[in-house]
């Protein structure tokens, strides 16, 4: 078994790296010249090629790849054009921010999906299962950025319980859950919905077994059969967890744009916006990195999990 | 894993060779060999004094018409996707015939096998019973007028009542067109029903052949002596009380060394775990692989 | 030797039998719900697809005198925007460009995916592998920041977002396509036809495809409502379509500082979305039931 686990590490390895290819080359797809945009208007031609050059951006693209390679792996992710600052700094403060938004949100969607599923399963046909599946769906269905604004319509604009905007890191503790209450809920939706259903569909195909007929034949209690469900459809439900874990860290760009959380999202969208490509490279690669680590973690966990995945 | 290992033997025109063993005794990769659906590491097959290792594609083509196969597995031998009379087609389609000329012959095959082209033609194989599937698996088998029929487990899933009429109907069938049959089973029942010549697999190895008649008779090997005995019998007199073989079967992706029955073997001698034993001849027609028939160790 | 037929089989003897596809047709029309969901999503595409037709007003056209009118004004149904363009008509046009960025690139990875992935699985060894293994490193980024970040790098307009969204969706449907090809290549009859001498491509028509196809189509119809979101989304962050083209997610993103004067105007673009997108995920689960497949 931990052959498998080395295999999936070492597998892991080329797919950074393709990962890595991937991010440094959006970045130099785009159209225009990224320092000229950044630079005052009157700069002379001399000029620009001068910080290119202190930028490195005058060497051939697989040269800059290597060299922009090894500088990450030391942890430099290089400067920010705009800010001058280290991207890595922003970067870090960003993701634990994105971290702390994903995390209370997959808690709600996981507590609250994994409760409704089980509902649905285990009362399905009649009206419980019904509704939550109607909620599951248009769970699912929902514009992540349009259940915001409709959240700060609610809560903010009518009802004025919740702030709109920003994450109140200078406030204390109740300041700040107080303005993540609303994206969390926001970001929830989709994975919520997600969960839902695939918690109902494994219940289901583990009630339908023959061998839960057999526990019943036996007399065993409601409590036995839950337990047992649970137990065998864990591995599925926490590889979709772990799935939705992913969406929620990358797709916090559209919540944190409606919210203006200071997040990885809100740091991508400027940095698309000023062009600011170490930034965005500098972004995209931590998130990338992260989701195939946890990739990785999910794929040994359900292995470890699941003794009838084949290992080869 | 070697799942054939060191396999020899030929077939005669016309006659019906049974190949019997154990769940994992290599017969279904032998049968795959034998149609060159799988390539071996080693040795050739040689079909009508032609070896099929070495022939080009369109030679192979044209040699796997006098070739077929039946398949055990009823549910997944034919395509749900496909009409009936379709599937039994489409082997003629492949080797160009026309069209309704191809479905003109499926149609009468059809009917051969027992399955009114006009009542089942346009059904799909989710809409026919086990037995009804495997006649169509016989019925494409045959559309191509093959000289050899190697059947894997054609009865194994079927019904009892099921399996005699189908293999009544495979019997007929041969009489008529001359073909020649690898008919492999667990069962050794079906077996002495159906074939001439008998080869008996385990592991991966032949341990014994001969007539079917003679190895029903007077089994020699401990393993086929086992298998004979175990087969359950209405016979209160033949019943056991004591089941004849101990054990589980050794892991094909490790085998005993020598001799790949001496694990379950009582008669087991130290010789056995050296060199796999080879084929001794008993009589023109029987061959052990088995040290007890070695000169000098007779054991009666 | 008598020809045998079933007594038991008098039944079948009326009555056509029905190909696999219209069995999947007759189980659909019998779904109250996705009958609902199918006819929601005709009305959704037809108003779109007849947008210059119905709608009332020129969707670019507006005076500053009536922006943010509210739903139910005089001439303006819907209301106005902040331009004071006439909501209706801007929400009719935009649906076109709406449902064309997220049907788009649903196709085409559906046409793409199936064409790498069915080959890639036929194929096995290295030329699947390495297929494979590419699309690994492009499913290495979540949905959301890939189609971003393509975007963001080539730039606004309708054709980059098509190009990223297909970007993000073919990686998903070959997976899905080869794992069916690997599952479908092991069955026997696929071996049986090859035992009668067929060639790849006869294998690959008659056998392969129409057997991949069903739960190909069944996951592709899966992702479309993702694809909306996103194409609005694409749209929403200043990515997607510029102004002043109407389209939803740029409609909710120009009039998201008006919920503070007026509510529920803001809201309506989202609601289109949420309405195509779940009407999709209804249909798609009717299709999923009807043809009992399990993605």
């Amino acid at each position: 078994m931990w052959v498998y686990v080395a295999r999936r590490f070492l597998l892991a390895v080329p797919t950074l790296l393709g990962a890595s290819v991937i991010v440094f080359a959006m970045a130099h797809l785009a159209p225009g010249d990224p320092i000229a945009a950044v630079m005052p208007a009157d700069a002379s031609q001399a000029e620009i090629e001068a910080v290119k050059r202190a930028y490195g951006f005058d060497a051939p693209l697989p040269v800059q790849y290597v060299r922009w390679l090894g500088r990450v792996a030391q942890g430099d992710l290089g400067r920010s054009i705009a800010t001058r600052r280290p991207v890595i700094d922003d970067v870090r403060d960003a993701l634990t921010n994105s971290l702390i938004l994903a995390v209370a949100s997959s808690v709600l969607a996981f507590g609250l999906g994994f409760a409704l599923g089980l509902v649905a399963a285990f009362r399905q046909g009649r009206a419980a299962d019904k509704v939550a599946s109607a909620v599951a769906i248009v769970g699912v269905s929902v514009p992540h950025y349009w259940a915001g604004i409709i959240l700060i319509i609610v809560f903010s604009v009518q009802l004025n319980w919740l702030p709109a905007m920003g994450a109140a890191i200078d406030g204390g503790l109740l300041d700040y859950l107080r303005h993540m209450a609303l994206p969390t809920v926001a970001l929830a939706l989709i994975p919520l919905g997600v969960i839902t259903r695939v918690v109902r569909s494994a219940a289901l195909d583990i009630l339908a077994q023959d061998f839960v007929l057999a526990l019943r034949a036996k007399g065993l209690g409601r409590r036995t059969i839950f337990a047992h469900v649970v137990k065998n459809a864990a591995p599925q439900i926490l590889t979709v967890v772990g799935l939705q874990f992913g969406f929620q860290l990358g797709g916090s760009v559209l919540v944190e744009a409606v919210f203006s959380w200071p997040g990885t999202g809100y740091l991508l969208n400027l940095a698309i916006f000023q062009r600011d490509i170490p930034v965005l490279q500098g972004v995209i690669l931590v998130l990338a990195a992260f989701f195939v680590v946890l990739n990785l973690a999910v794929d040994v966990f359900q292995s470890l999990v699941d003794p009838r995945i084949v290992r080869h | 894993m070697r799942a054939v290992d060191d396999v020899s033997f030929t077939v005669e025109p016309e006659e019906t060779l049974g190949v019997v063993g154990e769940s994992g005794c290599g017969k279904s990769t032998l049968a795959r060999l034998i149609l060159r659906l799988i390539e071996p590491d080693a040795g050739s097959v040689t079909f009508l004094g032609e070896d099929l290792g070495g022939a080009s594609r369109r030679r192979l083509k044209r040699l796997r018409r006098d070739m077929q196969l039946v398949f055990q597995d009823p549910h997944a031998s034919l395509n749900p996707r496909m009409t009936i009379d379709d599937a039994v087609a489409f082997s003629l389609i492949v080797h160009g015939t026309a069209g309704r000329e191809a479905r003109a012959r499926a149609g009468r095959l059809l009917e051969r096998v027992g399955l009114d082209p006009r009542l089942y033609g346009r059904r799909y194989p989710h809409e026919l019973s086990g037995g009804q599937r495997q006649r169509v698996n016989i019925a494409r088998a045959l559309v191509l007028d093959p000289r050899l029929l190697v059947l894997d487990e054609p009865v194994s899933a079927l019904d009892k009542s099921v399996q005699a009429q189908v293999l009544n109907l495979l019997q007929d069938l041969k009489a008529e067109r001359a073909l020649t049959y690898v008919f492999i089973s667990h069962d050794l029942n079906v077996i002495e029903y159906v074939a001439e010549r008998v080869l008996v697999m385990y592991l991966g190895h032949v341990v014994e052949t001969g007539s079917a008649d003679a190895l029903a008779l007077a089994p020699r090997h401990p393993y086929t002596q086992a298998l004979f005995a175990s087969a359950p019998s209405m016979d209160p007199s033949r019943r056991l009380v004591e089941p004849p073989i101990t054990g589980d079967p050794p892991s094909p992706i490790d085998p005993p060394s020598g001799c790949r029955f001496r694990t379950r073997c009582a008669h087991a001698m130290p010789r056995c775990a050296g060199a796999v034993p080879p084929l001794i001849p008993l009589a023109a027609d029987h061959h052990v692989a088995c040290y007890l028939y070695d000169e000098g160790h007779r054991s009666g | 030797m008598a020809v045998g037929v079933a007594r038991a089989d008098v039944e079948l003897v009326t009555g056509a039998p029905m190909s696999y596809w219209r069995t999947v047709a007759w189980r659909l029309r019998r779904d109250p719900v996705t009958v609902g969901a199918g006819v929601l999503l005709l009305l959704i595409v037809l108003s779109a697809v007849l947008a210059p037709v119905l709608a009332p007003h020129d969707p670019t056209a507006g005076s500053i005198r009536l922006r943010l009118a509210p739903i139910g004004a005089p001439d303006h149904p819907l209301g106005t925007d902040e331009q004071g363009r006439d909501m209706l008509s801007r929400l009719l046009h935009g649906g076109r460009l709406t449902l064309l960025a997220g049907l788009t690139p649903v196709l085409v990875a559906f046409v793409v995916g199936t064409v790498m992935g069915v080959g890639a699985g036929y194929a096995g060894g290295l030329p699947s592998t390495l297929i494979m293994r590419t699309m690994d490193i492009f499913y290495a980024f979540p949905a959301v920041l890939l189609a971003i970040a393509i975007s963001g790098s080539l730039g606004p307009g309708l054709w980059n977002t098509l190009i990223s969204l297909s970007v993000v969706f073919v990686p998903r449907v070959v997976r899905v396509a080869e794992s069916a090809t690997v599952q479908v290549k092991s069955l026997e009859f696929v071996a049986a036809a090859r035992a009668s001498g067929a060639g790849v491509w006869p294998i690959m028509r008659h056998h392969l495809l129409p057997n991949v196809l069903g739960p190909v189509l069944v996951f592709a119809s899966t992702q479309v409502s993702l694809s909306i979101i996103l194409a609005a989304g694409l749209s929403f962050l200043g990515l997607g379509v510029t102004p002043p083209d109407a389209e939803w997610g740029l409609m909710l993103n120009t009039l998201r500082g008006s919920i503070y004067v007026n509510a529920w105007v803001p809201a309506l673009p989202g609601v289109a979305i949420f309405l195509a997108s779940m009407t999709f995920n209804l249909l798609s689960d009717g299709l999923r039931d009807a043809m009992e497949v399990r993605v």
